[in-house]
């Protein structure tokens, strides 16, 4: 479980994030939505210790992260994945090199232990075929699901996506959904996903905490948002014509 | 106050280089990859360059030299005395500035940029030790580098001697040979190992730390090799002032 309480950020003049408080419970998929702007990239890089924040507290599992020793601090990270928005895959490496790199650093597995694992993660991403590839051979989708492989790889108990549809088309923007809540589900993952794809809201959001101009405008889930009177999380979730549509049937269904 | 900060941050990454290690079976093949990359793809072009140095170098020397009372013997002194005090460490190093140091700026950099760094750092992984660490171990290589380019440096000068008959094989060999100081090429080796830190750090930290887009990328590699020649300019006055002066 990861618990924040009265989160502040800021570069310069600029106060990004305004006291943000929110729990994320081991085994859901918690989204993270808001506007371009609104802070949840921030908010993400303060949960993962690569921003420095100014007050408030970031706990995992009960340890406070910024009372931990730098050592304690990189023992924890080594127990998250991360699936950056880019994929930042490592381009001197093979897909099967980069899925492997976090057993190479963090275990004592043999070589063919280590094969046999990342053969695993990429047959249960469905790319069992792509162990040999350069990541500038595999499409936007492809390393995605490759990130995702390394991101679990190694078993973490926190995981961390960074807009995991930018950029696929509908189609793989739901199998890479899926295999998060798949994932999530099996391996009992803290899952915190950045997203402005409302499919996956609805697809996925156990927990939905949505920011606007750095705080803490609502949270709730898939179920309870389509309920919601809060102005501003309607105008920003359902923007199109084809969610108001889905919202004013689910109501209508329903009352 | 900006260039203070940049040493300061410069020193505490060297600081930060030596803490929480990679684990060994990694950083050997970090190591042997950078060797490759900055040692083995540099020599083609040091050998070239010095080759041709070293000839240039002599025929400049038996051009300027009019009176009849220098001995012949002083071309292959001059070449000498120039390829291993100055031309093969330190000339040689402000080339590599562009070659080994633009690399190294815009591989690390364009990391930055794709967030492969900050993949590293959320693996709990010392990322400059990851990065810059094998580069400095991987530059300890460079001497040897150097070493060729003196020999090189003083054949070329030879060749120039037999085909361009700008002095005899032999009083160029005298000339190799007369008063010769093997504090002199100890004195060399002991640039060239500082240079090589220069050459591994200073691209590293432009890289490492650069902020932005491709653009940045490109700027900071042309900004690393300009304070990687005033470095290995100012070091090589420094060194010279201690060692000889």
């Amino acid at each position: 479980m990861i618990e924040v309480k009265d989160l502040h950020k800021s570069f310069g003049e600029a106060h990004i994030l305004k006291g943000i408080s929110t729990t994320f419970e081991k085994g859901h998929t918690n989204l993270i939505i808001g506007q371009s702007g609104s802070g949840k990239t921030v908010f993400i890089k303060c949960l993962l210790g690569l921003f420095d924040y100014e007050s408030g507290s970031i706990s995992y599992d009960g340890k406070i992260f910024s009372q931990l020793s730098e050592d304690q601090k990189r023992d924890l990270r080594s127990k998250i994945g991360m699936v950056f928005q880019g994929s930042a895959l490592f381009d001197s490496m093979t897909i099967a090199q980069n899925v492997m790199f976090p057993l190479q650093m963090f275990t004592k597995m043999s070589k063919s232990e280590m094969e046999d694992r990342a053969d695993f993660v990429l047959k249960r991403v469905n790319l069992a075929d792509a162990h040999q590839k350069m990541p500038s051979e595999a499409s936007g989708g492809m390393q995605k699901r490759v990130a995702i492989a390394r991101a679990i790889v190694n078993n973490p108990q926190y995981l961390f996506c960074d807009e995991p549809n930018s950029g696929l088309d509908p189609k793989t923007a739901i199998v890479i959904d899926n295999l998060i809540q798949e994932i999530t589900d099996e391996y009992q993952i803290t899952t915190v996903i950045n997203s402005h794809d409302m499919n996956s809201v609805m697809e996925i959001g156990e927990k939905i905490v949505f920011l606007k101009n750095g705080f803490k405008e609502w949270e709730g889930s898939k179920d309870t948002i389509f309920k919601t009177d809060n102005e501003a999380v309607t105008d920003f979730v359902y923007s199109s014509n084809l969610f108001k549509k889905v919202r004013r049937m689910y109501l209508e269904e329903n009352q | 106050m900006t260039y203070l900060h940049h040493i300061g941050a410069y020193f505490l990454m060297i600081a930060e280089m030596f803490r929480k290690p990679t684990k060994w079976s990694v950083m050997r093949t970090l190591i042997l990859k950078d060797i490759n990359d900055l040692i083995n793809s540099s020599l083609g072009i040091i050998a070239f360059i010095s080759f041709f140095v070293g000839g240039v170098i002599t025929i400049q020397t038996a051009l300027n030299i009019s009176n009849p009372l220098i001995p012949k013997y002083l071309v292959g002194f001059a070449t000498r005395q120039s390829v291993v005090l100055e031309f093969a460490p330190t000339f040689t190093s402000i080339i590599m500035a562009g070659k080994v140091g633009s690399f190294i700026t815009s591989s690390i950099g364009t990391m930055r940029v794709t967030e492969q760094i900050d993949a590293l750092e959320v693996m709990g992984i010392n990322s400059i030790n990851y990065l810059v660490f094998p580069k400095v171990i991987a530059l300890l290589f460079y001497p040897f580098a150097i070493a060729i380019g003196m020999f090189l440096g003083i054949l070329g000068g030879m060749a120039a001697c037999i085909y361009g008959g700008y002095s005899s094989v032999p009083d160029y060999i005298l000339g190799l040979q007369t008063d010769f100081d093997s504090f002199h090429v100890f004195y060399s080796f002991i640039k060239t190992f500082i240079f090589a830190f220069v050459l591994a750090t200073i691209p590293s930290y432009h890289g490492y730390f650069m902020k932005g887009g491709a653009l940045e990328v490109g700027k900071a590699s042309t900004t690393s090799f300009v304070w990687t020649s005033v470095a290995i300019i100012l070091l090589n006055y420094i060194s010279t002032d201690l060692m000889l002066g």
